[in-house]
């Protein structure tokens, strides 16, 4: 039979095309857009939680949660992809909760990587690695 | 007064000096020739609750062989750890003696003819023998399966689970998870659920499209045993949409959610929960991870990757019980909870020796009844086989190769790739191969062979890609399941590497040439997750080149280099 390369994309045996992505150009990209938001200052960690899967069930669609109280901004990162900006969610003073859900369309196997910006005006940051793959065969 | 860690501890000493785990008891028991029923059986009732484990049965209700693996590699902190510990030194670490009925049951070595003299194992009249008896001591005690139970026989393909939901019912399961019953496709899963006379749970069961939990499968149910409030909490396969045709159950989405197990925990523990059970079907290294991650689990029962373990691993204060697959052992777990809190426990790995256990009646004619419309079909005799065919071990199997080799000549390719599931019973030397026998290797829903062209360089990225699913040291990236098989070409795989880097020295064995990046091969295979695949079933391929063939003889497979093991 004939495989498009969609079809091909889906096959069973962990035909999973990844594609060759600039990472470097993404690295670059990532470490600017960081540097933008934060203006150079210093980075923790903690008071941030991220909440992605391990492995997408969906590398289109893929569901992310950031969650930092007392957080003004929020920036989210797909560091891989080629446009690694996601969204910048801010939080005015009367914001209940300062978290936020979104989808996102990650190109390959990538970190996904938030800063929150708190109400002192120090930086914190989380990361995890999310997995964009079609294969395995479970037991 | 002496704490709770301490009492655990102490726990497994004397499992170890008295064979309170059973396990002592059975290596004496081969050294005798001397295995009955009440000797498997025996067991020294303890505490106030009884736990009974089952899972990964895979729709073998009859007795089968199954050969556990001789290659189960540990990458990361688990390299060397159990489960990923085989053959002589698994034996070694557990005092078995060679050649004794743990050694056949556990171990590979010389599988073929410590099989003559123990003969099968399982079958679920047997299994109900074992759980009568334990219920005879214990008659509250809780039967909790882990799920792979509606799927991989012809009579579960044929009637959709019937069977074994038929069968299972009357065993009288108190709460199941789930994993390749989600390949009967969504609605009939919801069918089937919906009539289920027990809990169907799991905390990381979501819908696809709001991310959020779902009414058919609550995360959790409440039992009142032996004066204790137990809570179990079940956990699903977590990559079924990846690992298998998501198509076929677009309304779910699944993960390890473990922030969201902690939240059950705690809310379970909030309502008064004195013992928390989680019944996982994440395989073995992802529930221990999550074991150091969420906290207030007292036991998990462990499915997936099919180990059978003599005595529970532990991580904190959790015990985490393996109790391998296809019928072949049911795991009984006595537990002293008072004050609200586990005090210690006793752990027996019951093997289902055949021979040895009486079937229960009732079930046997349960059995017989679900058989009987497919009696003609199932015994027919398609061939013979010389060599052992067994599937276990993470690069490859003699099932596997048979397999790929009638891959490669029914389907005309170069390159044959079989699905590393680590289903399927083995046939000894010298047996008759049944239809039956072919169907418990390959039954699935979405079973067509396909015939595709790939490049060098795509095969070689979906051996990376799968290799990654097995070998990342994060265990939280591994998807449970062995390498994909390969049929007529060789490789050297580094398990210690990066992905990408991992796999080289891909030759084509019919010419011996290394595999071109840019040229294109004639690839078939098998259990494409992919909606549109065309091509005959996998079983009628086998079915075929064994007719064929009359006779199976396979040579070793020696044309997987494995390094930094």
């Amino acid at each position: 039979m004939e495989f498009s390369r969609r079809d091909t994309l889906a096959l069973g045996l962990g035909a999973a095309a990844l594609t060759v992505l600039p990472f470097q150009l993404s690295a670059a990209a990532t470490d600017d857009a960081i540097s933008a938001f934060t203006g150079g200052a210093d980075v923790g960690t903690g008071g941030l939680t991220l909440t992605a899967p391990e492995i997408a069930e969906n590398g289109n669609t893929v569901p992310v949660e950031v969650a930092a109280p007392g957080a003004t901004s929020i920036l989210l990162l797909a560091a891989g992809n080629p446009t690694p900006g996601v969204a910048q969610f801010n939080f005015g003073p009367l914001a209940a909760a300062q978290s936020a859900s979104t989808r996102i369309r990650l190109a390959g196997t990538q970190d996904v990587v938030a800063i929150a910006k708190m109400a002192d005006g120090s930086f914190v940051r989380a990361a995890q690695t999310v997995k964009v793959t079609i294969g395995g065969c479970g037991g | 007064m002496i704490s709770r860690r301490d009492f655990l501890q102490v726990s497994m000493a004397a499992s170890a000096l008295y064979g309170a785990s059973g396990f002592g008891n059975w290596a004496r028991l081969g050294a005798q020739q001397a295995m009955t029923q009440d000797k498997l059986l025996d067991f020294d009732t303890f505490g106030n609750v009884t736990l009974m484990h089952i899972t990964d049965i895979h729709a073998q209700m009859k007795p089968i062989y199954f050969r556990e693996p001789e290659v189960n590699i540990g990458v990361g902190s688990n390299k060397g750890a159990v489960p990923h510990v085989t053959g002589a030194e698994f034996r070694k670490l557990y005092g078995i003696e060679d050649g004794s009925p743990s050694a056949y049951a556990l171990s590979h070595d010389d599988f073929s003819s410590l099989a003559q003299s123990y003969g099968r194992v399982g079958g679920l009249d047997r299994v109900a023998t074992v759980l009568n008896s334990i219920r005879a001591d214990r008659p509250d005690a809780l039967l909790l399966d882990g799920g792979d139970t509606w799927h991989g026989s012809y009579t579960c393909l044929k009637t959709e689970g019937q069977d074994m939901v038929n069968v299972m019912n009357a065993l009288k399961p108190d709460a199941m998870t789930f994993h390749w019953e989600f390949t009967l496709g969504s609605d009939r899963v919801a069918e089937i659920v919906e009539g289920l006379p027990f809990a169907a749970l799991g905390q990381n069961i979501f819908d696809a499209e709001w991310d959020e939990p779902t009414d058919l499968f609550p995360p959790y149910q409440f039992f009142e045993r032996g004066g204790v409030k137990i809570a179990v909490i079940g956990q699903a396969f977590p990559y079924m949409p990846i690992a298998n045709p998501g198509w076929m159950f677009p309304e779910y989405s699944f993960g390890i959610r473990d922030e969201r197990m902690q939240e059950m925990v705690d809310e379970v523990r909030g309502q008064g929960a004195e013992l928390v059970v989680c019944l996982s079907h994440n395989g073995f290294d992802v529930d221990k991870k999550m074991a150091g991650i969420v906290k207030g689990i007292d036991v998990i029962l462990s499915g997936h990757t099919h180990d059978a373990l003599p005595e529970p691993a532990l991580v904190g204060e959790t015990i985490i019980v393996a109790s391998g697959s296809n019928g072949k052992f049911v795991s009984r777990v006595d537990l002293d909870v008072r004050d609200g809190r586990m005090m210690g426990f006793r752990h027996k790995l019951i093997p289902i020796f055949s021979d040895v256990i009486e079937p229960d009646k009732e079930v046997a004619a349960l059995i017989d009844e679900q058989r009987a419309p497919f009696a003609s079909e199932l015994g027919e005799v398609i061939g013979k086989t010389d060599s052992l065919l067994y599937r276990r071990g993470n690069f490859n199997g003699s099932w596997d190769d048979l397999i790929c080799d009638a891959l490669i000549s029914e389907r005309e390719a170069d390159i044959a790739m079989s699905p590393g599931v680590r289903w399927g019973p083995s046939i000894l030397p010298g047996q008759d191969i049944t239809r039956e026998d072919i169907y418990n290797v390959t039954s699935m829903t979405y079973g067509k062979a396909y015939r595709t062209e790939m490049t060098g360089e795509f095969i070689h990225v979906i051996l990376e890609d799968v290799a990654d699913n097995l070998f990342n040291p994060d265990p939280y990236y591994q998807q449970g399941g062995d390498m994909v098989r390969i049929g007529g070409m060789g490789y050297r795989i580094d398990v210690t590497k990066k992905q990408g880097e991992r796999i080289t020295d891909m030759t084509l064995l019919k010419t011996g040439e290394k595999i071109d990046p840019s040229k294109t091969y004639m690839v078939a295979g098998w259990a494409s997750v992919n909606e549109a695949t065309e091509g005959p079933q996998i079983w009628d391929v086998v079915e075929d080149h064994i007719r064929a063939q009359g006779t199976i003889k396979l040579d070793p497979n020696n044309s997987v280099t494995v390094v930094g093991v």
